[in-house]
């Protein structure tokens, strides 16, 4: 994974990111998996019961769904909802956040509203947006996003009251366009908080669509678990949830690390 | 309250302020400038003279159109609205792109695709286009932001102490440079200073300002052309202008 001279690099410049550091080689991953894997099977194989499958009956169960297209295709939507709420959340969220770091009586205005929301329980949200919008894909998402967005408007909002206002003025000076104030001015300075919202963004959302999913969706991997619940087949469960699991693992770990880390350049060369 | 405006052809730099002040933490005032009225030709290289704290940044503020919180008016040259170069007391260079992306940036949409090979090589940068600003030196930066400054063609250059935090050498080397790519494509430029003997080798035209409230003491016009002065006649100069600004504070 080359995860080690990467990281020695962010240590250089001060934010050294002590959870992911200790993640050495890729053999102690490794290693430290399958250990768990011996004691979950150990634990099942001491203790036979239905409710407490082996990882191979869960590995069989993960093949079978996989060969029957079930379980990629709740996994597609589930995906799906994820990727379209987190979206939302994000755009809406930065724009209000950047409004209200620029505003101050905006600000002062609607910080209570912001409290009021970052305090209300995800499951009275999805509860009130499928009564107020129904049960449909937008109410879903919709309310997987709400759950986001305060959030966001918190972190970008920060983000926004730490710019350089010197920066703004230069680009004032050489009379930059919007579009150029926005690629090169703003979103340049807010990416750190921009980084901050997404991973902590996607880790909150994945775990709420598959709520959003219960409650009122005909389909994806929190139906699914619903389901195979009330049939008792744990086997199932487990085979969705850790298919999820790791899906969400690689995203993070192909898709989001490598972004980041591209994104900053300029800052890990050598002063 | 005050006008920033723009005059036609043949138009020089009109500086008529009336009066700036700040409001301090404190509540109350403080005047900094106070009737500040001075003009520098076209195509003239002027320097401003004045003790530290006195408002200099301040007036390059309003002049940029940063400021607009005073009573008097600005006229630049320029024909619709003034392209303006300016290089600020910090390079202020964007660390996220590189040298030359910070340039491009600043360019004018008809210039965007103009070749800065000319100018990178005469300033000396040509080997650190693709350089990201906290891989250059201090004296590198601000050849990076002069460059800036240059690329946009400006109807008016504003520098702000330029030279300052660099070591003798690398400045007077900054110095040749900046009056090189200036005289390759002179425009009115107006640059703020507490080097008088970097004031005689530059400029056209020295304007003095006193203590705050700030105001013009006088100026003093050096019509000498640039490549006639030399060390021995620069120290004339310099004598003349000691005679004639007796008890300023300046920096030797
Ligand atoms: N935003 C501001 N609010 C309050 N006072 C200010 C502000 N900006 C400048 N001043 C005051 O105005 C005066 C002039 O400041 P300015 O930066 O223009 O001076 P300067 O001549 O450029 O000084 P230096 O030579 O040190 O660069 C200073 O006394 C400063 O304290
Ligand atoms: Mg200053």
């Amino acid at each position: 994974m080359g995860l080690a001279s990467a990281e020695s690099d962010r240590m250089q410049r001060g934010r050294a990111p002590a959870d992911r550091s200790k993640l050495t080689s890729p053999i102690m991953i490794a290693l430290s998996f399958a250990v768990l894997l011996a004691a979950w099977h150990f634990a099942a194989v001491t203790w036979p019961s239905r409710s407490l499958p082996g990882p191979l009956p869960v590995f069989q169960t993960f093949l079978r769904e996989t060969a029957s297209g079930d379980l990629p295709y709740h996994l597609g939507m589930t995906l799906w909802r994820v990727a379209a709420s987190f979206v939302l959340a994000m755009v809406i969220g930065s724009v209000i956040g950047v409004f209200l770091g620029s505003f101050r009586r905006a600000d002062q205005f609607f910080n209570p509203w912001l409290i009021l929301f970052l305090n209300i329980p995800a499951l009275v949200v999805i509860v009130l947006a499928y009564i107020w919008f129904g049960l449909n894909e937008v109410a879903a998402i919709g309310a997987v996003a709400v759950n986001k967005i305060p959030n966001v408007i918190v972190t970008m909002r920060e983000g926004t009251r730490a710019l350089d206002p010197r920066y703004a003025e230069m680009a004032a000076v050489y009379r930059f366009g919007p579009l150029d104030r926005l690629r090169h001015i703003l979103l340049p300075q807010l990416q750190p908080y921009i980084a901050a919202a997404s991973r902590s963004g996607i880790a909150l959302i994945w775990k709420i669509v598959l709520v959003v999913e219960l409650l009122g969706r005909s389909n994806g991997v929190g139906f699914e678990i619903n389901l195979f619940f009330q049939l008792f087949d744990v086997a199932a469960i487990l085979a969705y949830a850790l298919a999820f699991v790791a899906v969400m693992l690689f995203i993070e770990l192909l898709l989001v690390q490598p972004l980041e880390r591209s994104s900053t350049r300029w800052r890990r060369r050598a002063a | 309250m005050n006008a920033h405006q723009l005059a036609g052809a043949a138009a020089r730099l009109k500086v008529n302020i009336e009066e700036k002040s700040f409001r301090t933490s404190d509540g109350g005032t403080i005047e900094v400038l106070r009737d500040l009225n001075f003009e520098v030709g076209e195509n003239e290289f002027a320097c401003v003279l004045g003790p530290s704290g006195c408002g200099k940044t301040t007036m390059l503020r309003i002049l940029l159109g940063l400021d607009r919180e005073f009573r008097g008016s600005v006229q630049l040259p320029g024909k619709v609205e003034a392209r303006m170069g300016a290089v600020f007391q910090e390079p202020l260079l964007l660390p996220w792109r590189t040298v030359e992306q910070n340039v491009r940036l600043a360019l004018p949409t008809h210039l965007r695709d103009t070749s800065l090979d000319q100018l990178f090589a005469s300033l000396g940068l040509a080997k650190m286009r693709g350089f990201y600003p906290s891989e250059l030196s201090l004296g590198l930066a601000r050849r990076a932001a002069i460059a800036r400054a240059l690329a946009i063609e400006p109807d008016i250059l504003l520098l702000d102490e330029p030279f300052v935090s660099l070591d003798a050498s690398t400045a007077q080397q900054l110095r040749h440079l900046l009056l090189g790519v200036w005289s390759d494509r002179p425009t009115t430029a107006l640059m703020v200073t507490h080097n008088l003997q970097e004031a005689i080798m530059l400029s056209d035209r020295i304007v003095v300002l006193s203590d705050r409230p700030t105001h013009v003491l006088g100026t003093f016009d050096i019509r000498l052309p640039r490549n006639y002065r030399n060390e021995q006649v620069n120290a004339d100069l310099l004598r003349a202008f000691r005679e004639k600004f007796a008890g300023i504070r300046t920096e030797p």
